[in-house]
C-alpha cells in the first residue's frame, strides 16, 4: 500500500460532501468534502505502489477544470486511470445533485 | 409497428426489472427500507474503519464494508444491515462486525422498551476476515448472541442475493435468522467451494464446476431442501416485497435452528462413500421444507 497527497489551488466555492465507489478490485472509493482551507486537497491510499506520476497526471487534468475548495479522500484498489477519472466526475455529480 | 411490441412479454418484464444483485450495500439497505426513511448510522464520513488492515498493507474502506441503517418497513421501525461483498469479500472484521452486533443490540433494546424493531440483513460474505482473525471471530459470536436475543421479539430476516454468496460465519448467522430469502444466483454454505477444493483437493470438489456447486449450495437447492424460506428473482422490488411479506407473517413457530435432532439424523444417513445427487437430497429432505 502507498499513501500519496496532492494539493491544488482553488478559487471556487466549497462543495457539498459526496461518497461514491467501493474499495473493490479495479475500483476505488472517494469521499468528497469541503476543504478546511481555500485549497483543494487529495489524499490517496492505493494498493498499487509506484504510480505517483500516473496519479499526478490524472489529477492535474481533473483539477484543470475543477476549482472548488474540496478535500478528496481516495481509497484505491487497483483502478485504471479511466476508472479514477470517472469516479472523480461521479463524485462531483453527486455533490451537486 | 414499433420494435417493443414485437418482443415477447417475458423479455419486456426482464427489461423493466431492476437488479438487486447489481446494487451496492448502501443501495440495498435503502431498497429494503420504506422509500425516504433510510438513515445511516456510522456512515462513511464518520470514518469508523478497520485499524488492522493498513498495518498489513491493505487499503481500508470508510464504512468497513458494512452499512447499518435505521428506517421503517411498512411504516414500522426497522433496522437494515447490508454487507458489501466487493470489499474484502464481505469479510467480517472487528469494526464491521461490531457495527452489526451493536445495531442488533439497539434494536433488541428498543423491542424491550416496547418499540418493536425488526431487522433485515443483506449478507454477502466470505466469513471472518482472516487479517483480523480472532477479533473477527469474537464479534461474530456477539452477532450470534444478539440475533438469538432479537429473534425472540421480532422476525430477523436474512437476504442472500449473490454474487459473493454467504459463507463461513455469516452462513451460521443466516441459520439463526427467522427467515432466509434467496435468489437462484445466491449461494449459502458453511465452507465455500474454493476453500473445500483448496483443503481437500480437486477430487473432493471441483470449485469451477458451477452446476455442481449451485446444486449443492445454490438458492434453488437451498429452498427445495428447506434451508431457505423464499426463492425470489433478482428484482429489487420483489426482494423488498418478500421482506415485507415475511415481517407481516411475524415470528415463525419453529426456528430453523430448533430441530437439532433432525439434522443429526440427516448426517447419520449420509454415506460419504456414495455421494448423493442434488435430486436425492431434495427428495429425502423435502418433507421438512417449509
Amino acid at each position: 500500500m502507498e499513501k500519496l497527497t496532492f494539493d491544488y489551488p482553488a478559487s471556487g466555492e466549497k462543495p457539498k460532501r459526496a461518497h461514491v465507489g467501493v474499495v473493490g478490485s479495479g475500483d476505488l472509493e472517494i469521499l468528497l468534502e469541503p476543504s478546511v482551507d481555500e485549497r483543494a486537497h487529495v489524499t490517496i491510499q492505493t494498493s498499487v505502489t509506484g504510480f505517483a506520476d500516473t496519479w499526478k497526471a490524472v489529477l492535474d487534468r481533473f483539477f484543470a477544470g475543477y476549482k472548488e475548495a474540496a478535500s478528496f479522500d481516495i481509497r484505491d484498489c487497483g483502478a485504471t486511470p479511466g476508472t479514477v477519472a470517472m469516479r472523480l466526475q461521479q463524485a462531483i455529480e453527486v455533490s451537486r445533485s | 409497428m414499433t420494435t417493443a411490441t414485437q418482443l415477447p412479454e417475458e423479455v419486456l418484464a426482464l427489461s423493466a426489472r431492476r437488479s438487486y444483485i447489481e446494487l451496492n450495500a448502501r443501495a440495498r439497505a435503502t431498497q429494503l427500507l420504506d422509500p425516504g426513511t433510510f438513515r445511516e448510522l456510522l456512515g462513511p464520513f464518520d470514518r469508523i474503519e478497520s485499524p488492522w488492515l493498513p498495518m498489513q498493507g491493505i487499503v481500508p474502506q470508510s464504512d468497513d464494508g458494512c452499512v447499518v441503517a435505521k428506517g421503517t418497513i411498512d411504516g414500522k421501525p426497522a433496522l437494515a444491515i447490508a454487507l458489501e461483498g466487493k470489499f474484502q469479500g464481505g469479510s467480517i472484521g472487528e469494526v464491521c462486525g461490531m457495527k452489526m452486533a451493536a445495531a442488533l443490540a439497539l434494536a433488541r433494546q428498543d423491542c424491550e422498551c416496547g418499540i418493536s424493531t425488526g431487522a433485515v440483513l443483506s449478507l454477502e460474505s466470505g466469513g471472518v476476515r482472516l487479517q483480523e482473525a480472532n477479533i473477527g471471530e469474537l464479534v461474530i459470536a456477539e452477532i450470534y448472541a444478539e440475533l438469538i436475543a432479537l429473534r425472540q421479539h421480532v422476525p430477523v430476516i436474512v437476504v442472500v442475493a449473490g454474487m459473493t454468496g454467504c459463507f463461513g460465519g455469516m452462513s451460521l448467522a443466516a441459520g439463526l435468522a427467522s427467515y432466509v430469502v434467496m435468489t437462484r444466483q445466491a449461494r449459502l454454505s458453511m465452507n465455500g467451494p474454493e476453500v473445500i477444493e483448496q483443503e481437500a483437493g480437486i477430487e473432493e470438489l471441483d470449485a469451477r464446476d458451477r452446476p455442481l456447486i449451485w446444486n449443492i449450495c445454490g438458492g434453488a437447492q437451498r429452498y427445495a431442501t428447506g434451508l431457505a424460506d423464499m426463492l425470489v428473482e433478482d428484482d429489487a422490488a420483489e426482494i423488498a416485497q418478500a421482506v415485507r411479506t415475511l415481517f407481516k407473517k411475524g415470528r415463525p413457530a419453529i426456528l430453523r435452528s430448533d430441530p437439532q435432532e433432525l439434522y443429526v439424523e440427516r448426517l447419520k444417513q449420509l454415506d460419504p462413500a456414495q455421494p448423493w445427487t442434488a435430486e436425492q437430497i431434495r427428495e429425502s429432505w423435502k418433507e421438512r421444507a417449509r
